[in-house]
């Protein structure tokens, strides 16, 4: 459970500010890991959830979350500011260091409003009625007359007002800790007023005059700036170098190793040679001259080509199996047609446009570190780990962050920094050049797919096999990982909802060659892409409207039972019981969807719509696109509607944002991005030859929203998934060939 | 030492004549809202105006600036109320932020060269800067928005 206490009396610094008046301290308990939680209650208690009103009558919201541009350093102070009666305009929201007192602040996930709406509520209540206790106390009145309502606290009966920063500086004193004696109470929705409206983000203002300050701008007196040569390939290193020419450059100051981890790396730094110099382009212009004789390791012949076709190999044979129902070697067998297609998804890199960026100071047996990272505690806890410290010596402040995607939960940019900044005795910065990032990246898997289906006479699924061959994340953190785990499989394979009696899910081998990473809808990309497909390949196998065949396959509304299935379901990390996987809820954002995007209308020659509709990270998403595709191949994509039900909504405006932003990723995941790999080396280097999204691509786009009142589901990767199979089934609806493997190559879709 | 005038005042900067401008107006001079994106020309996510034109500082030597007027985006109004910064407000254009500065001086030159662009002018104009969050669309409704309200 939550618990709230009254923490003004105790010397308090939250997000580097110390505070007078009143002070909150908030426990939050997570009650979708009920043993987590309990072993937190038997441990000593630490709030981990700051909350301050100065005698101003200032609010200041402690943001315990990365702000990567989802919105959430407002969203969460929304929440809470709305259950205090607080005036927006007198909230002051400060970032949290990294910190174990704050709990769970690994932002990524898409969990952060999950986890954290109802605790923000409940600190946010716990204070208003504290403040009313304050004032009722003071008037000596009954607390059940007063009333929170703008930042002032009223006497209902009277009219009588108190400010809320008067009633703070008698709630300071006052001994209660509300969550122990007193009944929360929560306004009603009616009431909310910030819940549920659009907000325009804390940091715009800072943003719009250039005055935001992200990782890469962090600046310390008497720092020095790292650029640092890594091996090509992943898992060599160093054996000798020459810094001779580097050292003439004007400017730069040293050259020194950076040790190199022996793989699997997993958050900890690559190695390599840094030149420290004293600005950033005399650093690179150093780095350019170093000779360095590298031992290329174990990857040193690795290629996708030939990595490709021992995936697909792997697809093609039994895998291990995830998910089994019903028979379906017989089901296939006896289909009156069988659908069989094999997919494939290129490995991905992040290229957040902010790089990967850290200043450290090591100083006095102690680190101080900025970092934009998503995963502050992490982060601390490898640069102490590499530093030799322990962790309370480690500060870790936390930027904003130029993107992230999930690059920037990983810490091996601060664990550069860390050890450069020891090894000087100076403050660092380290900062990746763009084809640092591009080539030392933690890529999204790549992944190759076979599915069967078998139909009976009139075109209804009767059996579905499923295989996915994909090196698994745990490979960056483990040694002969090959199998994916629970986690990933649950995403877009064991949760296949379509209603068909006979199902095999399966799961083939595969090493991990390069760092793996997750990566905005992690394994949802190839697992939405090939199940989005196939059962577009099914509706033109069985000749039915793909929406209508759809339906069909979702079936009557109803939760998947995996205890029946068998089907070990983590559920990204919540309970079925409160976020079931619900049929219903794809067929709802199905039909929003079709009703709003033109579905059915004709369109002229080599234009056509495809659908897709999908469920990750608890939320439910549809997508249709509309694609034209000229006689040169050359794809435009003049509209993407998307419908989405992400149960309830905090900030509809970056949730509308957030949809808008996953279909533009969608689409360059789909039409352009694609890392390769040959003899052991990144083919690719910078936005040159690894193709985004530009706005010449850039659709009309149409977010819809499901009102919901069901618990918060995830929004920053869900709007991803549906994008590219959808595409690819509009591609065909528009020119009869079927895109099975991205990125798409539009020389295909030329007219001969 | 090379003097180049930025955002109207004129600034020494101790470094070589070779040295991209971008990483001067950062590392020398310390003013951040100029971003790396690239280094290469490639994304736009350095783009600052010289003589009025969006140019890639990431690709521009200090040699080249010296003589002309530089304005990045802290120079781009006094106080945030260019039409484009005001547009870029009122659509809440941002979600992580890092390349909007890029994107806003962009479309600042485009707006004072091509004072009602079309459509095509908007993506010929634009499609040099990368966003990775994807804001495209409220970029373009924020183009237009400031072209009526320039």
């Amino acid at each position: 459970m939550t618990k709230i206490v009254n923490l003004s009396r105790r010397e308090v610094v939250a997000g580097g500010i110390a505070a007078a008046g009143l002070v909150l301290g908030v426990y939050v308990g997570f009650r979708e890991f009920p043993a987590k939680a309990a072993n937190a209650a038997a441990a000593t208690f630490e709030p981990n959830v700051y909350l301050m009103i100065d005698e101003t009558g200032l609010v200041t919201i402690v943001a315990h979350r990365s702000e990567m541009g989802t919105g959430i350093k407002t969203g969460l102070p929304m929440v809470l500011a709305d259950e205090l009666e607080a005036d927006w305009s007198r909230v002051k929201v400060v970032q949290a260091q990294g910190d174990p007192k704050y709990g769970d602040q690994n932002t990524d996930g898409s969990r952060s409003t999950r986890q954290f709406y109802q605790p923000m509520r409940e600190a946010g209540a716990s204070a208003r009625q504290m403040l009313e206790a304050a004032a009722a106390h003071t008037w000596n009145v009954n607390a059940n007359d007063c009333r929170a309502r703008n930042h002032t606290v009223v006497h209902l009966p009277t009219g009588r007002q108190m400010s809320f920063g008067d009633a703070a500086k008698v709630a300071a004193t006052m001994e209660i800790a509300p969550s122990d004696h007193m009944e929360l109470y929560f306004k009603p929705a009616s009431e909310w007023r910030y819940v549920g409206k659009p907000r325009a983000i804390v940091d715009l203002d800072d943003i719009i005059r250039g005055k935001a300050t992200y990782g890469i701008d962090v600046v310390l007196p008497g720092m020095k700036y790292a650029s640092i040569e890594r091996c090509p390939v992943y898992g060599g290193k160093a054996v000798s170098f020459d810094a001779t020419q580097a050292l003439k450059v004007p400017g730069v100051e040293q050259v020194v190793e950076v040790r190199a981890t022996p793989i699997p790396s997993g958050f900890d730094q690559l190695g390599g040679i840094a030149v420290i110099a004293d600005n950033t382009w005399a650093a690179e212009q150093g780095r350019q001259k170093l000779k360095i004789t590298w031992d290329f390791g174990p990857n040193a012949n690795d290629d996708t080509t030939a990595y490709r076709t021992q995936l697909e190999a792997t697809a093609k044979q039994p895998g291990r199996v995830a998910r089994n129902q019903g028979d379906v070697d017989g089901a296939l067998a006896g289909a009156a047609r069988r659908v069989t297609a094999d997919y494939f998804v290129p490995y991905y890199a992040h290229a957040s446009m902010e790089v990967p960026a850290a200043v450290a100071n090591f100083a006095d047996g102690k680190c101080e570190i900025w970092a934009p990272t998503q995963f502050p505690q992490g982060a601390r806890t490898t640069a102490a780990q590499v530093l030799g410290l322990p962790e309370e010596n480690v500060t870790l402040n936390v930027t904003l962050l130029g993107g992230a995607f999930g690059r920037k939960a990983k810490s091996d940019f601060v664990a550069e920094a860390a050890l450069l900044s020891q090894r000087l005795g100076a403050p660092v910065k380290v900062t990746w050049t763009r084809e640092d990032d591009i080539q030392h990246d933690y890529y999204h898997a790549i992944c190759a797919q076979h599915l069967e289906a078998g139909l009976d006479a009139s075109g209804k699924a009767t059996a579905w096999l499923h295989r996915t061959v994909f090196p698994a994340i745990e490979s960056t953190f483990q040694p002969d990982v090959t199998y994916g785990s629970s986690g990933e499989l649950q995403q877009g394979v064991t949760d296949m909802p379509y209603a068909i009696a006979n199902v095999r899910c399966e799961n083939g081998p595969a090493p991990g060659r390069v760092r793996i990473g997750w990566y905005r809808s992690v394994y949802n990309i190839p697992h939405a892409f090939a199940v989005c497909s196939f059962a577009d390949e099914m509706a033109h196998a069985a000749a039915q409207d793909p929406v209508a065949y759809l339906r069909q396959l979702l079936g009557e509304p109803r939760k998947l039972d995996f205890a029946a299935m068998h089907v070990d379901y983590p559920n990204y990390g919540a309970s079925l019981a409160m976020y079931p996987v619900d049929t219903g809820r794809l067929r709802g954002v199905l039909d929003l969807v079709v009703r709003n995007s033109d579905w059915g209308k004709p369109l002229p020659p080599r234009q056509g719509r495809g659908v897709a509709v999908h469920r990750s990270f608890l939320t439910y998403a549809a997508a249709v696109v509309h694609v034209e595709v000229g006689n040169d191949g050359q794809i435009t994509i003049p509209r993407v509607d998307v419908a989405l039900d992400c149960g309830l909504v905090v900030n509809p405006d970056r949730v509308i944002a957030q949809f808008e932003g996953a279909a533009i990723m969608g689409i360059g995941n789909a039409l352009y991005s694609n890392i390769t790999i040959k003899q052991g080396r990144i083919e690719q280097s910078n936005f040159g030859d690894y193709l985004v999204a530009r706005t010449d691509i850039a659709p009309e786009t149409h977010v819809h929203i499901v009102e919901s009142s069901a618990p918060p589901g995830g929004v920053g990767e869900p709007g991803v998934p549906p994008i590219a199979p959808a595409l690819c089934n509009a591609i065909f609806a528009a020119t009869g060939k079927r895109i099975r493997a991205l990125p798409i190559d539009p020389t295909q879709l030329k007219i001969a | 030492m090379p003097q180049i005038k930025i955002n109207g005042v004129s600034r020494n900067v101790d470094a070589d004549p070779q040295m991209p401008l971008l990483w001067a107006i950062r590392d020398i001079l310390g003013m951040t809202g100029t971003k790396f994106g690239c280094g290469i020309g490639a994304c736009g996510a350095c783009t600052v105006h010289l003589d009025g034109e969006a140019v890639r500082s990431c690709i521009t030597p200090i040699s080249q600036a010296v003589g002309h007027e530089i304005v990045t985006i802290e120079g781009l109004s006094t106080d945030g109320t260019h039409p484009v910064q005001n547009a870029w407000r009122a659509h809440n254009v941002p979600q992580c932020g890092y390349c909007q500065p890029g994107q806003m001086m962009q479309a600042a030159a485009l707006l004072k060269q091509t004072p009602k662009p079309t459509d095509q002018q908007i993506t010929d104009a634009m499609s040099g800067n990368i966003c990775r969050c994807g804001t495209y669309v409220r970029i373009r409704a924020a183009i237009k928005a400031a072209a009526e309200a320039m």
